[in-house]
């Protein structure tokens, strides 16, 4: 649990609990994106019944399970680099084709981690300025044609800084590209000036949010 | 008539020389043209662009040139899990230029495809945008041009003596579009098949775009992260 930052309330969701809220998202049969970090937690958890059609950005269209040592191949791999299974009525592709997936709106949901989100909905995620750099990968074309973009991350960072801002202060992997946002504490919508809270975790209060003045508008 | 058919790496890459731009297929280690890799090692080559997704992965594939101090600049997309670039980009040893995965993929595509420019959102109203001819669509957009390289050196599981090509699993990832786009397209394949026996309907990449194949061997084919069920 590396990334779980310093919350103020002893009440909060864990990592699968927010994955959880994520998966009451998405709609029986639709694909999905997921990137690397904490959403890759949500493959696990998908009930199959819900039918997910799971999209890794290295060219391969219904991801399933992990193989067993017999059944592992050195060249089926996810955007991990981690070894997977596919299901039946998967396809593979090339590269051009699977962002073609994404920019030309076909994926219906697109999951990512993220450093920082803001009242826009931009996104910054790629990258600390002065730390190493390791680049933006599929990012920048994850944010832009999946029809929600949904970023899970904890509320606050290790060092307690709020992670859900007016503007983000970190470079930028996509502006006002947000639909949806999940952290350990609340279910959010960005607004353009603020976030509208759509849930809380059970036992979690605003004001437990932190959250300056003006930067959270309630639930009807 | 020649044949496209090389003995080995040796043969094929017989007028690679320093200072070339080689685009690299594969995503991490997976799909990696191992064979020419370790050829351009042994040649020694030196000031080279190399252009792939990551510039070699867990200290393999192009991390070997980048041990051999054979890279000088490097176009990619992540290069994450990559200490051998890490360690010479903040010695100024290689000089990194990142791109949007998705807009390297559709570069590397455009040149192959003659399409001289291309917009696309991805970038937009980033740090990446900078210095870029940009144009609101139903989106602002960034204006990117193609990607091509004096050769490309690829990894195909089946080939035959035309050239056309079948990938693996997700072994293909950049591999057909690097194909297309490079000036000089080398490819080694574990299946060097005869005619026909990839169908018409079932080849990935037409042979016309392929102007070098061989036979490759000793292949690693290394998983980077095995993981199991019950593993996770």
């Amino acid at each position: 649990m590396g990334e779980s930052g310093v919350s103020v309330s002893k009440n909060h969701w864990s990592k699968n609990e927010m994955v959880d809220q994520v998966i009451e998202m998405l709609s029986d049969g639709s694909s999905l994106n997921l990137g690397i970090g904490i959403p890759t937690l949500v493959a696990q958890r998908i009930p199959p019944e819900k039918g997910i059609w799971i999209h890794s950005e290295n060219g391969v269209l219904g991801v399933a399970g992990r193989p067993t040592p017999q059944t592992v191949s050195a060249t089926l791999i996810n955007a991990g680099k981690e070894t997977i299974s596919v299901k039946k009525g998967a396809s593979y592709f090339d590269s051009s084709m699977s962002f073609g997936m994404i920019r030309g709106g076909h994926i219906d949901v697109c999951v990512l981690g993220g450093m920082q989100v803001d009242a826009e909905g931009s996104l910054a995620n790629w990258m600390i300025p002065g730390k190493k750099v390791t680049g933006m990968g599929g990012a920048m074309d994850l944010v832009h044609g999946a029809k929600l973009v949904i970023v899970m991350l904890t509320h606050f960072s290790k060092r307690g800084e709020l992670k859900l801002l007016h503007r983000c202060t970190l470079p930028l992997t996509g502006k006002g590209v947000v639909h949806k946002i999940v952290t350990d504490l609340g279910v959010f919508t960005p607004t353009g000036e603020s976030f509208q809270v759509e849930k809380l975790a059970p036992g979690v209060t605003e004001e437990q949010l932190r959250m300056p003045d003006g930067l959270l508008s309630s639930a009807k | 008539m020649t044949s496209k058919v090389f003995k080995d790496a040796k043969a094929a890459l017989f007028d690679m020389k320093d200072g070339a731009s080689v685009m690299s297929g594969g995503f991490g280690l997976c799909g990696i043209p191992e064979n020419s890799i370790l050829e351009i090692r042994r040649l020694g080559l030196k000031n080279l662009h190399a252009i792939s997704n990551n510039i070699g992965n867990s200290g393999r594939g192009l991390a070997w040139l980048l041990k051999g101090k054979q890279i000088s600049q490097a176009t990619c997309s992540y290069v994450g899990g990559n200490p051998d670039l890490e360690e010479q980009m903040l010695a100024n040893e290689v000089e990194v230029t990142l791109v949007p995965q998705g807009t390297f993929s559709e570069r590397i595509r455009a040149a192959g495809m003659g399409i001289r420019g291309f917009y696309t959102p991805a970038g937009s109203g980033t740090e990446i945008a900078e210095g870029k001819e940009s144009r609101t669509f139903d989106m602002p957009c960034l204006l990117e041009l193609p990607l091509t390289a004096d050769f490309a050196i690829i990894k195909a599981q089946k080939g035959d003596a035309y050239g056309n090509l079948w990938f693996q699993e997700t072994a293909r990832n950049f591999s057909p579009l690097m194909a297309m786009a490079a000036k000089v397209t080398i490819v080694e394949v574990e299946e060097l098949v005869e005619l026909g026996a990839i169908l018409p309907e079932n080849v990935h990449l037409p042979g016309v775009f392929v102007q070098r194949i061989y036979q490759g061997a000793d292949y690693e084919n290394t998983i980077e992260i095995p993981i199991f069920e019950d593993q996770d």
